[in-house]
């Protein structure tokens, strides 16, 4: 079975994002970009399911700006045996919408013909939380979402899904699409060998022309603006400082 | 010099970096209060190194290493830099001088020591004799076949955790017109052998966690088999082999000093005083422009300095400007961020004060900064009869 994994290239999660002047969304110039964390999740699971044996092949594919090949390349020292990029911009501040992404991915699928693919549950950087379910419209396959726990036997996989108030375990038929939470496992740092190994691993590129998708967005961002600052915290020495504050506050 | 980094050492950097964040940065305080790496914090980093292929990676592939360049190795030591050099220790780098192992010795010291089965540390300094390693007081006699050494040396890095220790020792004197001179061996000692003690040293304000220690040789007996190199040819194994250590430090400073500035620019951007963010009064912004200039400047030259190594072009000028202007730098910019704090700066609430202390022994060991300065001037004016 091959499993494809699509990772996205997104702001780093240790940079304190800046809001562009004019509001228009997020400054990128000079920023460090990263791996969507949920994604890293997605590979380490995809790796040990080759590891377990379940799997025979991680193909990792990157939508987005030319510079999405150093995230692909991160996924191949992590493991992935072989990577394929997607061109759909030359502007790193245009996101490429879930529904672009989503039938690029399909047109992949075609061509690749996983028995599995595995995506974050959403990117950190626009919190959309809805490419793997428009994939598996598009497809006509199922969907498990927000995994804590997946388990591949035969034509079906077993996924518990982090959901509000609890778990739930759901059993899905094969060939799925499965989007992962948090919780689902620890992602591996690269390796040195794995680092020295990723060159050297296949990066078919591609654009979106490729697929005859047509990636104009859809949406309009109306404006963007900070979070509302909190103030600052105070330490309390004692218990019954911490009391006193409190009634001060007007909170107990 | 090629300009910029490959992909590969792109990735080098980022994953040194996130093992520094995520397995060093957590354990720093519990260091810092207590002087102490837990034997089982030491051991977890130590395994996940070895496990991540990262461990000895300054040793070639020859002996089942990684074989990173110069340079790639200063990158590992820059992101290295960035955290406890206590913690850091186990994210093993064992001397490279151990290449000069011969016969029996690779099994016995190379390979374990970068198997990360035995850890070693490397004893030049004595109470007598620092910058003046020539002026060596430590000495082994010839006794039937073998040498008995005598003598004291002090300030040895990670002797508490080294399982043997490589040593320079004086082994005999020769005339030359310039007076008498020590001719000098190198050997390895085993933890443990007979006549050879490892006690505390003294306490530094630098650097808490990573000891340094005393050890002392009461007619400790040698074989000949515990020669490295040859016999009277140490300076030559310390000339080959200890030359690029200086770009060790320079580096680290550099990793060092760009988390301190990540703090300052964060204060100076966030603090405000007399109604706006101190970083809009230019006292403040202009620190920040000089701390960043002269950060990218004593990185720049530490990594040309490693790219000459690569080339193998002659270095030991580019390795001592590094050197001395990368902990000098360190002083600068701990100093200035301390500022840049307020009163906050000095107090342990934050890790300035950590900084700045640890800074200031990056200008002392492995050659004070005066004698970087006559290395590089020497260079320069002996060429010139000067
Ligand atoms: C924490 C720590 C760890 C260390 N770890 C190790 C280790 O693992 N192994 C090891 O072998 N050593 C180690 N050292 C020793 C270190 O390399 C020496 O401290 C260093 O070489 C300086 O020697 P010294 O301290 O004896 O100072 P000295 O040589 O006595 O120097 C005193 C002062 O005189 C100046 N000076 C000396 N000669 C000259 C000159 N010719 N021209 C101008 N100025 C001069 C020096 O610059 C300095 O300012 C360590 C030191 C410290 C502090
Ligand atoms: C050990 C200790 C004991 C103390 N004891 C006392 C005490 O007994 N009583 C008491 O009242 N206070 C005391 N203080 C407080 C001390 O006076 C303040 O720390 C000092 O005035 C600086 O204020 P700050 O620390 O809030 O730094 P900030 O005022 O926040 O300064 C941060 C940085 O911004 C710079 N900056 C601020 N404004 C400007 C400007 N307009 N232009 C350029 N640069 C600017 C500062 O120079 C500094 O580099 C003590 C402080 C310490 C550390």
């Amino acid at each position: 079975m091959k499993v494809l994994v699509p990772v996205k290239r997104v702001i780093d999660y240790n940079v304190k994002v800046r809001v562009k002047a004019d509001g228009s969304g997020v400054d990128l110039a000079n920023v460090k970009m990263s791996m969507n964390p949920f994604d890293e999740i997605a590979i380490e699971e995809a790796i040990r399911l080759k590891e377990a044996g379940k799997a025979e092949e991680v193909i990792a594919v990157s939508i987005g700006v030319k510079q999405a090949q150093e995230t692909l390349r991160t996924a191949l020292a992590m493991g992935a045996d072989r990577a394929i990029l997607v061109v759909a911009s030359d502007d790193v501040h245009q996101d490429i919408e879930p529904l672009a992404v989503a039938k690029i991915l399909a047109a992949v699928v075609k061509e690749e013909q996983p028995g599995l693919v595995l995506c974050g549950k959403q990117a950190i950087d626009n919190d959309m939380n809805a490419t793997g379910q428009m994939l598996s419209a598009l497809l006509g396959w199922s969907q498990a979402t927000f995994a804590s726990e997946v388990g591949v036997e035969g034509d079906h996989a077993v996924v518990t899904r982090e959901v509000d108030g609890g778990l739930q375990t759901i059993k899905v038929k094969m060939p799925t699409i499965i989007s992962v939470d948090l919780r689902l496992n620890e992602p591996r740092y690269a390796s040195l060998p794995n680092i020295m190994k990723a060159k050297k691993k296949p990066l078919d590129e591609k654009t979106a022309a490729d697929y005859g998708v047509d990636v104009t967005p859809r949406l309009s961002v109306v404006k963007t603006t900070e979070p509302a600052a909190r103030a600052a915290g105070i330490k309390v020495g004692s218990v019954d400082e911490l009391v006193s504050k409190l009634k001060e506050a007007g909170l107990v | 010099m090629q300009y910029g980094l490959t992909e590969e050492q792109e990735m080098i950097v980022s994953t040194v970096r996130s093992f520094v964040e995520n397995e060093i940065y957590p354990h720093e305080d519990l260091v810092e209060r207590t002087g102490e790496v837990p034997a089982e914090i030491a051991a977890e980093i130590k395994r996940k190194t070895i496990d991540l292929g990262f461990y000895a990676c300054n040793f070639p592939e020859s002996v089942g290493c990684a074989g990173l360049s110069h340079l790639e190795f200063a990158l590992v030591e820059r992101e290295l830099g960035r955290g406890s050099m206590a913690l850091n220790h186990f994210f093993g780098r064992p001397q490279n001088i151990l290449m000069a192992c011969q016969g029996e010795q690779i099994e016995r010291y190379l390979m374990p020591a970068v198997r990360g089965d035995r850890m070693d540390a490397l004893a030049m300094t004595e109470p007598g004799a620092g910058s003046d390693v020539r002026g060596m007081k430590c000495s082994a006699r010839r006794d039937g076949g073998d040498w008995v050494v005598n003598g004291t040396k002090h300030f040895i890095s990670g002797a508490e955790h080294a399982d043997f220790v490589i040593v320079f020792v004086a082994t005999g004197e020769d005339d030359t017109p310039k007076g008498p001179k020590k001719r000098i061996t190198c050997f390895l000692v085993d933890r443990g052998h007979p006549g050879f003690t490892i006690r505390d040293g003294y306490k530094s304000v630098s650097h808490r966690g990573y000891k340094n220690m005393i050890l002392e040789f009461d007619d400790c007996r040698l074989p000949d088999a515990q020669v490295l190199g040859e016999v009277d040819g140490g300076f030559e194994v310390m000339n080959t082999w200890l030359y690029a250590t200086r770009i060790t430090v320079a580096t680290m400073c550099v990793g060092r000093a760009r988390r301190v500035f990540d703090y300052a620019l964060d204060y100076a951007a966030t603090r405000e005083q007399f109604g706006q963010k101190i970083g809009k009064f230019q006292g403040v912004s202009f620190q920040i422009a000089d701390m960043i200039t002269e950060i990218d400047a004593a990185d720049l030259l530490t990594l040309a300095a490693a790219d000459r190594l690569d080339k193998g072009l002659p270095a030991n000028r580019e390795i001592a400007s590094a050197k001395l202007y990368a902990s000098e730098m360190l002083a600068r910019v701990t100093d200035a961020a301390i500022q840049v704090h307020g009163g906050m700066g000095l107090m342990d609430d934050y890790p300035l004060e950590r900084f700045w202390r640890d800074a200031r022994v990056e200008r002392i060991w492995d050659g004070t900064s005066e004698i970087q300065r006559h290395i590089i001037s020497r260079d320069l004016l002996r060429a010139l009869g000067a």
